[in-house]
């Protein structure tokens, strides 16, 4: 194995997380787009890990710290989408213009 | 020298298909990307979700190939049980369309604007990465031990540790703070928000 299927793989991961974050409309999907990305950079950083054969293992580590933020983020971000659904009765990224001139 | 190039890719390719293991990428990877690629363009949002948890599933797998075993069983029991879990709960909730619903994407300039970006984006991601590594391989691997993980986490990084499990206090009182019903607003709350 070589270290470039790994990277590249996280690469195309996150371009497609970018795309799916630009295009899609609805904020739920957006934050499962979000999600594909730091999966991407997950395998980053648990590929690195095994190139630098570290005696810490950070690169596993940071990825085991990036699972536990992504998790806080979703909840905060569900939360913050529920409470945009209950007040305009859309979670329409598009449609959430009220601080726009 | 185009001809040389192309030689030596297939030459590379050709003992790159010797290993086993990479056969075993080749389908996790193809696997994966195809899961990708659904999830940021399927018009069902629960599928979306759905495609997700292959496409996790599939990180998971790469994991133990890479030996890392407790990033992989983590992926696994954090994302596909615990984070699709709640997407799937905030879509129940916000009532996004469950069945094929054709408003999910931004109008058709905006996905091709974002395609070109993204791809661009691939482009200088993969070309830099192509450039610094080549085909450097990685060495023999060993499974990482699950205690070494534990002690380099309580004693490297501890400091982090303690500050990951602040902001995951934060985030557990900030969600309640959000999504909690104001009783106070009670009444307020059949009020229609012209959109």
């Amino acid at each position: 194995m070589i270290i470039n299927q790994f990277l590249l793989l996280g690469a195309a991961l996150f371009s497609i997380g970018i795309y799916g974050v630009l295009s899609r409309r609805n904020a739920v999907l957006v934050l499962l787009s979000v999600e594909l990305m730091l999966a991407a950079v997950n395998i980053n950083f648990v590929a690195f890990d095994a190139l630098n054969q570290d005696a810490v293992a950070g690169g596993q580590v940071f990825a085991l710290f990036i699972i536990a933020v992504a998790a806080a983020e979703v909840g905060i971000g569900l939360a913050i989408v529920l409470l945009i659904y209950r007040n305009r009765r859309s979670a329409n990224v598009d449609e959430l213009d009220l601080m726009k001139l | 020298m185009a001809l040389l190039g192309i030689s030596l890719l297939a030459i590379t390719i050709g003992d790159w298909l010797g290993e086993i293991e990479n056969w075993v990428f080749a389908v996790l990877a193809i696997t994966m990307v195809f899961a990708a690629l659904r999830v940021v363009t399927t018009k069902n949002v629960v599928h979306a979700a759905l495609y997700l948890v292959i496409a996790l599933g599939g990180s998971a797998a790469l994991f133990l190939l890479l030996g890392a075993e407790f990033v992989a069983w983590t992926v696994v029991l954090v994302y596909i049980g615990a984070i699709i879990v709640l997407f799937l709960f905030g879509i129940m909730i916000t009532r996004a369309p469950l069945g094929y619903e054709t408003r999910l994407s931004h109008p058709r300039r905006v996905q091709i604007g974002a395609a070109l970006a993204s791809g661009a984006l691939f482009l200088l991601i993969g070309g830099s990465m192509l450039d610094a590594f080549g085909d450097d391989p990685l060495p023999v691997l060993d499974a990482t031990r699950t205690g070494d993980i534990g002690q380099s986490i309580f004693e490297r990084f501890v400091i982090p540790f303690e500050v990951v499990s602040f902001v995951l206090l934060a985030a557990l009182i900030g969600g309640i703070v959000l999504a909690r019903r104001d009783p106070a607003e009670e009444p307020a709350e059949t009020e229609e928000v012209p959109a």
